[in-house]
């Protein structure tokens, strides 16, 4: 694949004794949105914290960008243009907005610092208001709004989305993922996004993927994955309801 | 009055010795969550490199006092460092993600390597200084007891009290210290944000192993008398220090120390000098049940 961003081939990782994926291989395009859905304790997250460095894949292959980043050091993942906004935000809770996101900006020291502010305070005007106020202090929504603007800040090849929904309010929810749409269609930023909001994940991207027990058992674009019957049935039996009705 | 001035000149002096000192305390255990128990011993290093290099200097450093002490200030806080990053390398690193008791373990380990060490390489027996800055200010005069503020704990409060704010400066204001601060809170996220955790915790070490250098140096000054042990009740009382104010808070640790230094020096000058260590750790065993989170500590929470 001529433009392939990231590769993993064959990927084991374990937690402690337990197996948390098997056998995982996928790839994301330059410019594609990779919708990642399953059930809880799944693997998703596991999967994206594997691509960066913690756990390690006990066997197979992880390429970023050509470069093979299986064995690299967690600081120089990041630094190879990879940026995550994790699950469950893990914002620095007694830094100021401000400050976390500098924070962000560390992976790619040559970035523009004020470019990259405006940038996200256009995406996130709420963050601006907050500027000086402490990243533990804000709402969850907030507190997303900051995850990602924090992962924006070094510019990165690679946006990884961990749950990016999760306990927030509809409206909010829209907010995110309109966000996210915005950075992919006017920046041509990849993004490989977890999700249990299946729906709303597939709809928004060019590519979906399902995982189950560790190992990933339907891949296909979004929307073909949203018409399949097995998807429907295990995640999406609310949503599609839903669309029914409407 | 007057004699009340005088403990409180006295008390502050030490105090600012032992904030200095708890700073180390309290930034490696924000860090990495232990208490560096090597740590006394760092500072007792300080205080023989910063000895050794006055008896090296001495013959020629008589007519330029300032210069000297500015060098074996840079002498004492580098050489210590690197003692400091040493440490860490060799005892903590390799015991990271093991439990914290083992590296507890290791850490009174090496600090009883490190009183062995000086004491074979330096000999047993207390060490002497000839003063080096002499005299100071008679501030009142009441009978016979005159109220003196010496050149050298004038000196001790400002050298102290501007490390203390530079470094306050390096905390919050630069790179490297929301680094620092990013490694206390998470680590895993800092690791995720291109920081490097280890280098982070390292530089830690260097900087908690300078300022207790600075400390030893005042302490070989001030007193004029080491010897291999000065490392064991120094460190046990800055850690007093740095628990007292709130372990994990630079604010805290210096707070604490001046707390333990004028507690101290009031004891020892209204009651009895041979019990100022009960007064100090008794105010500790005190804190430690009323607040157990420390004067400026934030209460553990549970992270979730």
């Amino acid at each position: 694949m001529p433009d392939g961003m990231l590769e993993l081939a064959g990927i084991d990782a374990f937690y402690g004794r337990i197996q948390a994926l098997r056998n995982v291989s996928l790839n994301i395009s330059a410019g594609e949105i990779v919708s990642l859905i399953g059930a809880n304790g799944a693997g998703k997250t596991t999967l994206l914290m594997t691509v960066c460095g913690d756990p390690r894949a006990t066997t197979g292959k992880i390429l970023f960008d050509g470069r093979d980043i299986t064995n690299t050091p967690m600081h120089e993942i990041a630094r190879a243009g990879i940026a995550h906004s994790p699950e469950g935000r893990r914002i620095f809770p007694r830094m100021t907005v401000q400050e976390n996101l500098l924070m962000g900006s560390v992976a790619n020291p040559e970035s523009n610092q004020a470019e990259a502010f405006e940038r996200i305070f256009d995406l996130f005007p709420r963050l601006k208001e907050r500027r000086g106020q402490r990243g533990g202090t804000l709402s969850g929504g907030e507190q997303q709004m900051l995850a990602i603007g924090r992962a924006l800040m070094s510019n990165p090849k690679l946006l990884l989305l961990d749950e990016p929904s999760l306990g927030l309010a509809p409206m909010i929810v829209a907010q995110i993922f309109e966000a996210i749409k915005r950075l992919n269609e006017q920046e041509g930023m990849t993004v490989f996004l977890v999700e249990q909001n299946a729906y709303h994940a597939l709809r928004l991207a060019h590519r979906g993927l399902v995982m189950v027990n560790g190992a990933i058992t339907l891949t296909g674009t979004g929307k073909v994955l949203l018409g399949n019957a097995e998807v429907q049935e295990a995640y999406l039996e609310g949503a599609v309801k839903k669309v029914a009705d409407a | 009055m007057e004699y009340f001035l005088q403990q409180l000149i006295n008390g502050v002096t030490l105090g600012a010795i032992y904030g200095l000192i708890a700073i180390g305390y309290t930034m490696v255990y924000g860090i990495i969550g232990m208490i560096n128990f090597a740590h006394g011993e760092i500072f007792m290093i300080g205080a023989f490199v910063a000895l050794i290099s006055f008896l090296i200097l001495g013959p020629s450093g008589g007519a330029m006092i300032p210069i000297a002490l500015l060098v074996v200030l840079l002498i004492a806080m580098s050489l210590t460092a690197v003692y400091g990053w040493a440490l860490e390398r060799i005892a903590y690193r390799p015991l990271r993600g093991s439990p914290r008791l083992a590296a507890l373990i290791s850490a009174i380990g090496m600090s009883i390597v490190l009183q062995n060490y000086v004491q074979l390489s330096q000999g047993a027996r207390v060490k002497t200084l000839q003063p080096v800055i002499e005299g100071g200010f008679q501030l009142m005069k009441a009978g016979n007891f005159t109220v003196v503020l010496s050149y050298m704990q004038i000196i001790i409060v400002v050298v102290t009290v501007s490390l203390m704010a530079a470094f306050w400066g390096v905390i919050t204001k630069t790179a490297l210290g929301r680094a620092q601060r990013a490694c206390e809170q998470d680590r895993t996220m800092a690791a995720l944000l291109g920081i490097d955790v280890d280098r982070t915790i390292s530089i830690t070490f260097v900087l908690g192993a300078s300022l207790a250098a600075v400390a030893g140096m005042m302490v070989t000054l001030y007193y004029g008398v080491i010897d291999f042990y000065v490392g064991f009740l120094a460190g046990i009382k800055a850690f007093t220090a740095a628990v007292l104010g709130g372990i994990g808070s630079i604010p805290g640790a210096m707070l604490g120390g001046m707390l333990i230094g004028l507690i101290e020096a009031f004891w020892s000058g209204y009651f009895s000098i041979e019990y100022k260590d009960v007064a100090a750790f008794s105010i500790l065993v005190l804190v430690l049940v009323f607040r157990p989170s420390g004067l400026l500590g934030r209460p553990e929470v549970e992270k979730v």
